[in-house]
C-alpha cells in the first residue's frame, strides 16, 4: 500500500520528496492541514524522483492509459505516461471537456462533486492506472476507478504522491476494491 | 510567431491529432480540444520534445504552466530541461500566500495566481499553455512572474488560434502569426506587436 510496504523502504530519494512538501495549516478551512505539492515541483530533483518512482514501478507493467485527477493529477499524470509509453487521460469537472462524456458522481464530506472522461478515450482491455497528488477517503479515486472500469478497461493501481494515513472514516478504496493496490510515496498523518 | 516555417515533419501529426470540437463552451466557438493529442503517445512526446529542444540549454530555470491544460504540458518540459515547474491557479486554490493578477475576459474579470516564492528575482522563465487566443492570460502570467523579479523569456502554446475575434491592445509588445495555424507560437517581448490581418 504504502512506499515502505512496496519495496521502496531506505530508497534514498524518498526523503529527499517528503521533505520537499510543505504543510499548510488551515486551509481550506480552519482544522485542515494542507499537504502542498506545489514546493516539491520546485525542487528539481525531487520533482524527478517522484516522477522516477512511478515509472520504475509501472513501465513494465504492460499500462497503456495514465488517468490524471484534475488538476494537481495532472501535473504528475503526463510526465509518467510519457517515460512508460502510455497514453494520458485527463479526468475533469464537469463541463471542462468539449466532446462527449461519461460522468460519475462521488460524495463530498458535505455534498456530492462529479467526474467526466472523454467518450472513446480509453479501449476495452487496456491497463490503466490512475494518478493524483493525494488520497485521503479515497472517494476522488474511486469515481476514476469507476468511470475507467465503466469503459472496461482494468484499472491496476492507483499512484500518489501522499496518503493520509488516518482519515475520518474508512478508506473507501480498500473497502470496495479488494484486489486493487494502492502506491503512495508519502503516508502524512492528519 | 510560428516557428516553424520549414515545417518539422513532427508537425503534421500532430495537429491532426487535435481535435476540433464546434460550439463549446458556446455557439460560434470552434474549440481546439487538446485531448484526442495526449492519446497518441508518439504525438504527445513530440510536442513535448519540440519545445524541449527549443529551450534547453537556455539557462531557463523557471516553467510556469497555466491552468489546468498548461499542468499537462508544462511539468515534462521543466523535468526535461532542469527546471522547476510553478503552477498559475485561478483564485483560492493556491494554499500558501499568493499574488494575483487580474486580466480581461470578453465578458467580465478573471485572476490568476501564483505562490509568493516561488520564483526569484533574476530567473529566466518560461510560460506554457495549451492555446493562445486574445493573450489575455498570458499578459496575466508575464505580469505575475514579473512582480516577482523573473525574466519571462517566451511564451510557448501548442496552438495559436488562426482567426482572433479581436485583437487586444497590450501592455506587451506581441508578433502574432498571420493565422497560418503553426503548431507553436513564442512571443518574445521584444517583438514589435503586428496586425498582419491588414
Amino acid at each position: 500500500m504504502f512506499a515502505a510496504e512496496n519495496g521502496l523502504k531506505g530508497d534514498p530519494r524518498l526523503q529527499g520528496i517528503s521533505e520537499a512538501i510543505r504543510v499548510v495549516p488551515h486551509f481550506p478551512k480552519p482544522g485542515i492541514m494542507f499537504q502542498d505539492i506545489t514546493t516539491l515541483l520546485l525542487d528539481h530533483k525531487a520533482f524527478k524522483d517522484t516522477v522516477d518512482i512511478f515509472v520504475d514501478r509501472y513501465r513494465d507493467m504492460d499500462i497503456s492509459v495514465v488517468a490524471g485527477v484534475e488538476a494537481r493529477g495532472f501535473m504528475f499524470g503526463p510526465a509518467i505516461a510519457l517515460a512508460i509509453g502510455a497514453k494520458f487521460v485527463p479526468l475533469r469537472k464537469p463541463r471542462k471537456l468539449p466532446g462527449k462524456v461519461i460522468s460519475e458522481a462521488y460524495e463530498l464530506e458535505y455534498g456530492t462533486d462529479c467526474l467526466e472522461m472523454h467518450v472513446g478515450a480509453v479501449e476495452r482491455g487496456e491497463r490503466a492506472i490512475v494518478i493524483d497528488d493525494l488520497v485521503a477517503t479515497g472517494g476522488t479515486l474511486s469515481a476514476a476507478i469507476r468511470l475507467l472500469e465503466r469503459s472496461e478497461a482494468e484499472v491496476v493501481e492507483c499512484a500518489c504522491v501522499i496518503g493520509l494515513r488516518e482519515v475520518k472514516g474508512q478508506l473507501r478504496i480498500a473497502v470496495e476494491y479488494r484486489s486493487l493496490s494502492m502506491n503512495m510515496l508519502r503516508h502524512r498523518l492528519t | 510567431m510560428s516557428a516553424y516555417r520549414d515545417e518539422d515533419p513532427r508537425i503534421h501529426d500532430i495537429k491532426t491529432r487535435i481535435r476540433v470540437v464546434p460550439n463549446f463552451p458556446k455557439p460560434g466557438i470552434m474549440f481546439q480540444d487538446i485531448t484526442t493529442l495526449l492519446l497518441n503517445p508518439k504525438a504527445f512526446k513530440d510536442t513535448i520534445d519540440l519545445f524541449v529542444e527549443r529551450y534547453k540549454g537556455k539557462n531557463i530555470s523557471v516553467v510556469a504552466g497555466i491552468e489546468a491544460r498548461g499542468f499537462i504540458f508544462g511539468p515534462p518540459i521543466a523535468l526535461a530541461i532542469g527546471a522547476k515547474f510553478v503552477p498559475l491557479r485561478k483564485p483560492r486554490k493556491l494554499p500558501g500566500k499568493v499574488i494575483s493578477e487580474k486580466y480581461i475576459l470578453e465578458y467580465g474579470k478573471d485572476c490568476l495566481e501564483m505562490h509568493v516564492g516561488a520564483v526569484k528575482s533574476g530567473e529566466r522563465a518560461l510560460v506554457v499553455d495549451d492555446l493562445i487566443a486574445t493573450g489575455g492570460t498570458l499578459c496575466a502570467a508575464m505580469n505575475l512572474l514579473e512582480r516577482a523579479g523573473a525574466e519571462v523569456v517566451e511564451c510557448a502554446c501548442v496552438i495559436e488560434l488562426p482567426d482572433l475575434k479581436s485583437l487586444r491592445e497590450l501592455s506587451f509588445d506581441f508578433m502574432v502569426s498571420n493565422g497560418r495555424g503553426f503548431l507553436r507560437s513564442e512571443f518574445s517581448k521584444n517583438d514589435k506587436w503586428l496586425d498582419l490581418r491588414k
